[in-house]
């Protein structure tokens, strides 16, 4: 299986995506610079958190326009998994590829720390690995990850059982504790909590790997089933 | 030549974190009668006369761009300059 990780000038988190993939899964991985224009030949993509564009104006507001972002949505329509890792969360958000918006953490303060979730749904793409209502714990580090959508959205959300992901002991503000969500044909998800910084025991916890394991497991599914 | 004004808020449905400490502080500056404080943005924009229409043309800018409707409310001031 060979993944994407879009880099953008200021992502910083595109190293650990790779450390992740390749290192600690055995699979493949390459570097899309975001001036690039296909992303043909790849089967997931990776969408990495930092500070896209100096998160001048918004946070993923001028990212969104690279010319990469094009590609992007086109595997999203193709049904590819897509994820999104805090600014990658952001850079889908303002994209439309995933309904809502982020604001300002209600502490005002950036937050850096392993963080507790739970997860709410396992019969997905990214999380078919996990138990559900499990308690993992995953390192958070943004200033905006207080997320907003409006009550519409919330109900569509939870009716459609796209909340992933959910803290425990809300951080940061966000709208019913929410720390990741899928697209409608779920196979986009955005989470503001850094599975790529929890890969092994090394590192603290290893509870992010079971996401990654995830997408190989659903892509190995499909395919088999093709050939 | 224009010079365009744009002011970005939050929706009046948003909590503003940032208002809401501001307007604390200047409470506890004995400042009691400041009920809210709503932080938003400006930008000032050099605009050169086209053929597009100018108002089109800024609140195309502004919701692809300039301000995230999601959360964030506008309006916008054109003022017509002359070039030194």
């Amino acid at each position: 299986m060979k993944f994407a990780v879009i880099v953008f000038p200021g992502s910083n988190c595109d190293v650990d995506m790779y450390h992740a993939v390749v290192d600690e899964l055995g699979e493949e991985a390459e570097y899309v610079w975001h001036t690039e224009t296909s992303l043909d030949g790849f089967d997931a993509i990776l969408v990495p958190g930092g500070f896209s564009y100096g998160d001048y104006l918004r946070c993923g507001a001028i990212a969104r326009f690279s010319p990469i972002m094009d590609a992007v949505k086109q595997a999203a329509e193709a049904g590819k998994p897509i994820l999104g890792v805090c600014n990658g969360f952001q850079v889908l958000l303002e994209a439309g590829l995933l309904p809502g918006a982020m604001q300002r953490n209600s502490g005002l303060k950036f937050i850096c720390r392993p963080q507790e979730l739970a997860v709410q749904q396992t019969d997905t793409p990214f999380t078919s690995c996990y138990e559900e209502g499990e308690t993992i714990t995953i390192p958070i580090a943004h200033g905006e990850g207080n997320y907003y959508c409006d009550e519409e959205t919330l109900q569509q959300l939870k009716n459609q059982q796209r909340i992933l992901f959910t803290y425990k002991g809300n951080p940061n503000g966000s709208h019913e504790d929410i720390a990741g969500i899928m697209n409608e044909k779920k196979n986009v998800l955005g989470m503001m909590p850094h599975p790529e910084r929890a890969v092994s025991a090394m590192l603290g916890s290893d509870d992010g790997l079971k996401l990654f394991k995830s997408i190989v497991h659903y892509w190995r599914e499909t395919h088999a089933i093709n050939a | 030549m224009y010079k365009v004004k744009v002011y970005v808020t939050l929706r009046e449905s948003v909590l503003d974190p940032q208002g809401t400490a501001v307007q604390k502080s200047l409470n506890s500056m004995n400042y009691h009668e400041i009920k809210d404080v709503r932080i938003g943005k400006y930008m000032e924009l050099s605009v050169e006369k086209s053929d597009r229409d100018i108002d089109e043309a800024i609140r195309s800018m502004c919701e692809k761009l300039l301000v995230n409707t999601v959360i964030e409310d506008y309006r916008y001031e054109v003022e017509e300059v002359v070039a030194k």
